[in-house]
């Protein structure tokens, strides 16, 4: 699975602002932790302040807090804000019936790993994802966002 | 209610209990309550009532009464995996969640089973139990090595 950027920023987002919801980050200094896009980013954090999972904070030291249900929220729900992950065969225009069995076949298989894929993004909430990000790396051990 | 909690071995007279709170989520898709008595009593039979060796019954006790139950043991070979623990079964009733029964109930048999020599456990959710799927996740839970495979027949 390849998770589109928009996605893959949000959930460092997200994250970021959900281990410390009383914390103010800017933009920019998510950016700068993990090494992505500013501009692609604001425009992420603008849906993701849409959705309530984050609100803007205005004003000298503003920038964003958590706003979301950590308890609650999943991964794919943050994932589904900017892509489905239903997996589509990109079959030519030209494709006859008799391919049929065959191409159903493929898709079904398709079909069963997107559940699986689904059902592990589904059952992480943000609070289950940051518990083991903090046991692979606990606080002060060093580990940064690059890592 | 000052919410005092126990974890013990389950015994004989806990058995209604655990049929009771099975039955407040055992709901068939008619909202119907799936009748599981004879499987209680036979599961009961065999984890609580005969030598126990290395199967576990846990019950938690929530002010004197049950509030939740985790039922697994230690075994080899089973799909050819060597000794690890199973875990059947956990549950919790619904109006006595969020007070950590679930998790006390998992962690106590978590060292109950490494005391029995096991390094790594295992279970098995339907896909669709996503309150179940994401408690054992919170725990650290991960997809694991063993692929559940089925068909119609």
């Amino acid at each position: 699975m390849k998770l589109n950027k928009a996605s893959l920023f949000a959930l460092i987002a997200v994250l970021e602002l959900a281990s410390d919801p009383k914390q103010q980050i800017s933009t920019t200094d998510i950016a700068e932790k993990y090494g992505i896009s500013t501009h692609h980013l604001a425009k992420v954090m603008r849906n993701l302040v849409h959705h309530g999972l984050v609100q803007a904070v205005r004003g000298v030291g503003g920038g964003y807090t958590f706003s979301g249900n950590l308890k609650r929220t999943t991964l794919l729900d943050v994932i589904q804000i900017f892509e489905n992950l239903e997996s589509v065969l990109d079959m030519p225009n030209h494709f006859v019936t008799e391919g049929g069995p065959i191409i159903a076949e493929l898709q079904s298989i398709t079909n069963e790993i997107d559940n699986l894929t689904k059902v592990v993004l589904e059952t992480i909430t943000l609070e289950t994802a940051l518990k083991s990000a903090m046991l692979r790396h606990p606080p002060g051990s060093g580990a940064s966002g690059k890592s | 209610m000052n919410n005092t909690m126990v974890i013990r071995d389950a015994e004989k007279k806990d058995l209604d209990a655990v049929i009771k709170i099975d039955a407040e989520i055992s709901i068939d898709v008619y909202g119907e309550v799936v009748e599981k008595t004879a499987y209680w009593r036979e599961i009961f039979s065999y984890y609580v009532l005969r030598e126990k060796d290395k199967r576990l019954f846990l019950v938690a006790e929530l002010d004197g009464e049950v509030a939740g139950f985790i039922v697994g043991e230690a075994r080899a070979w089973e799909f050819g995996s060597p000794l690890c623990g199973w875990v059947f079964a956990v549950e919790v009733s619904p109006g006595k969640r969020t007070k950590g029964a679930g998790q006390r109930l998992f962690k106590e048999i978590c060292g109950r089973l490494r005391r029995l020599g096991v390094s790594t456990i295992r279970t098995m959710v339907d896909i669709d139990n996503k309150v179940t799927l994401s408690f054992y996740r919170s725990q650290g839970m991960r997809t694991g090595r063993n692929i559940e495979l089925e068909m119609q027949i």
